[in-house]
């Protein structure tokens, strides 16, 4: 039989089957892991991608200074008069705007884990099932944090003088991180029902731009033609806007932040447990 | 935990098998045709038992009725083409699918009810890297040493552990994507015994590899199972089946066409074929006398090639025989080989046509997910 002709143990010049035994005979199970360890793991799975990938910070770093100089220089003159002036308006928008855009790359990363094995391999262990998610949803808080104090700094620094002082600014980017994890659920869903990176960044692109953009992120509403109004105002990414202006700027009231609430809640309640659902059941 | 591991040696091809088993209990050994069996005290437990699965993708019934019984302890191989329903009847059983019909029992787990239990036993390396290629071989390791519940020291031990045994020492700290297929291979497999699983599911586990490195990869296979672990693997080489699996099912269109040891599999195929060059051809009548002495069967002559000679055998034991015979009689062999039958021959045999390359839905869906993502 072909037995006789191969002779396999020639093949293992250097694995050695001494240690191979001793690791396989080990079958000592610990004690399950809970949910908190499993997503703590997961999140360092995140930050390790960032240390060997640092490049993928470029969104949370240069892409804030980029924005902000942009718009400033290049809108401050014609809508507020000044950029000084348009600086105090626009930092907490623009700061919204880039933090939910990148809420997007939390998706695309699930995305990719989907198409490569080790989606299934997560699937196949015993663990608490949403930690694989959580766990790089806070990884992702973390950069928004990043990306808030880039830009905050920068903007103190251009002249931005938030009259909420350093609780207001606390409140405003802590009551932002909170919405962006909630919005990060609609990346998860679609991550899961798209089939690539490309088509999940163009679905993405097309929802947050027209949001962000026809939104009270750039310019105060009542400038704009009456029908778009009513789509501004009830605009969720407004109504964060509103929220953080206002609690940067100390005049915020505790109906607009409850909006923020009502609306992260509804995003998570909805979209959380579909995540979870298409995770399962995922083919 | 009590470990029950089955430590089993492979005496010789006929004679005996004799079965260890690591508890303390006394080993009944009984004299049976020259064989040594050993009695259970208890019926040999299943690993797996599926009774009628299903799963349907769309129209495509990917898998479509398969039965299976693989006791523990043993190598069972499921061997098809591309598309033939291997990958999805693993994932079925690896808890990633539903069936759409069917009662599957995993280690005497329910599978519709009790996933999370046939989960904490199982381990499944898929048929692409089950590696986050970001990361070092290490942290991969130490990551799912975590996630089953070691602290941060036992996981990092366990980890260089086997990356030791697995010889990837050297490469720990680098990051995976700089392995060769090879090494990812076994990191992957590494991957799914950082607890030694009862079970272990390898998804096509040498495609790919080198001849080195597949050995490597029958090897830990091959440790796994004497120390008690049941193993099933997907493959599309009969060669590999037959070096590895004590059992092969043989799949096609979602369904078992033929089921046994690779023996009884060749059998009902056909012969191999036994080729051979001698050094003199002047000395070829003499061989042709030789062996078809000892072969029983007729000896063809190349028509090309004065000095090779081939003959249909079905007892391979006879080959090396015929072949010291020869070196006897002072006839020099230069070289010589015992050809198995090819997957097309096992294919053309058992259903009298070649396997279809065209994939089944479960087969087009995995591309899916490797499409773009290198």
């Amino acid at each position: 039989m072909a037995e006789s002709f191969s002779n396999s143990s020639n093949a293992i010049d250097n694995m050695d089957n001494e240690k191979l035994r001793k690791a396989l005979l080990i079958r000592e199970r610990p004690k399950k892991a809970n949910a908190i360890t499993n997503t703590l793991t997961f999140g360092w799975r995140a930050l390790l991608k960032i240390k060997y990938i640092p490049e993928q910070l470029l969104d949370v770093t240069v892409f804030p200074i980029m924005f902000l100089l942009m718009f400033t220089y290049l809108f401050g003159g014609a809508i507020a008069g000044s950029t000084g002036d348009y600086l105090q308006f626009l930092l907490p928008g623009i700061l919204v705007m880039t933090v939910v855009t990148i809420t997007m790359y939390t998706g695309m990363e699930l995305n990719n884990d989907i198409r490569k094995g080790i989606f299934d391999r997560f699937r196949s262990l015993p663990i608490w099932r949403p930690s694989v998610l959580v766990g790089a949803l806070f990884v992702d808080a973390v950069r928004y944090t990043i990306a808030s104090a880039i830009m905050i700094t920068l903007g103190l620094i251009l002249g931005f003088r938030p009259e909420g002082g350093v609780v207001g600014v606390l409140l405003g980017v802590g009551l932002l991180v909170l919405f962006s994890f909630s919005l990060s659920w609609i990346w998860t869903t679609l991550g899961l029902i798209l089939r690539s990176e490309k088509s999940l960044m163009g679905v993405s692109m097309m929802v947050l731009f027209p949001l962000t953009f026809v939104s009270n992120v750039f310019v105060d509403p009542r400038t704009l033609p009456s029908w778009l109004v009513g789509f501004v105002d009830v605009n969720p990414i407004s109504l964060v806007v509103t929220a953080v202006r206002g609690l940067m700027h100390g005049v915020a009231t505790s109906e607009q932040i409850a909006w923020v609430l009502i609306a992260s809640l509804v995003i998570t309640v909805i979209f959380a447990p579909l995540t979870m659902f298409l995770y399962k059941n995922k083919k | 935990m009590k470990n029950k591991s089955t430590v089993k040696h492979r005496v010789d091809e006929e004679s005996a098998t004799i079965i260890n088993d690591g508890t303390t209990n006394p080993i009944k050994i009984e004299l049976k045709n020259t064989s040594f069996v050993l009695r259970d005290k208890e019926p040999k437990q299943l690993a797996i038992e599926a009774k009628g699965l299903v799963k349907k993708f769309g129209e495509k019934r990917a898998v479509d009725g398969v039965d299976l019984a693989i006791p523990k302890g043993t190598v069972y191989g499921f061997l098809g083409p591309n598309g033939a329903g291997k990958t999805t009847t693993i994932r079925i059983l690896s808890t990633l699918l539903k069936p759409d019909d069917g009662r599957v029992s995993i280690l005497g787990y329910d599978l519709a009810n009790e996933a999370d239990e046939i989960r904490k036993r199982v381990s499944l390396t898929g048929q692409f890297a089950s590696v986050d290629e970001d990361l070092s071989g290490l942290e991969n390791l130490v990551m799912i040493g975590r996630l089953l519940g070691f602290s941060r020291k036992e996981a990092k031990e366990r980890a260089w552990e086997l990356l030791s045994a697995f010889a990837l020492e050297e490469a720990g700290k680098q990051q995976v994507k700089n392995y060769s297929g090879g090494m990812k291979r076994r990191l992957d497999i590494a991957a799914s015994i950082v607890v030694t699983p009862e079970l272990l599911f390898l998804d096509e586990p040498t495609t790919g590899l080198d001849p080195r490195s597949r050995n490597q990869v029958w090897d830990i296979v091959r440790m796994l199972v004497s120390l008690g672990t049941t193993v099933l693997l997907t493959t599309q080489y009969l060669d590999e089946a037959d070096q590895i699996a004590d059992r092969i099912a043989v799949i096609d269109h979602g369904r078992i066409i033929a089921e046994g040891t690779s023996r009884e599999l060749k059998a009902s195929v056909g012969t191999g074929v036994f080729q051979l060059r001698l050094k003199v051809p002047e000395e070829s009548e003499r061989a042709e006398e030789v062996l078809s002495g000892k072969l029983q069967t007729e000896i063809h002559f190349s028509s090309t090639d004065s000095s090779a000679m081939s003959a249909q055998v079905t007892n391979t034991a006879l080959v090396a025989e015929a072949i010291s015979e020869l070196t006897k009689e002072g006839i020099e062999v230069i070289d010589f080989s015992l050809g198995q039958p090819s997957l097309d021959e096992v294919f053309l045999s058992l259903t009298g046509n070649p396997p279809e390359e065209k994939g089944s839905e479960g087969y087009q869906e995995r591309n899916h997910h490797t499409e773009g993502g290198g």
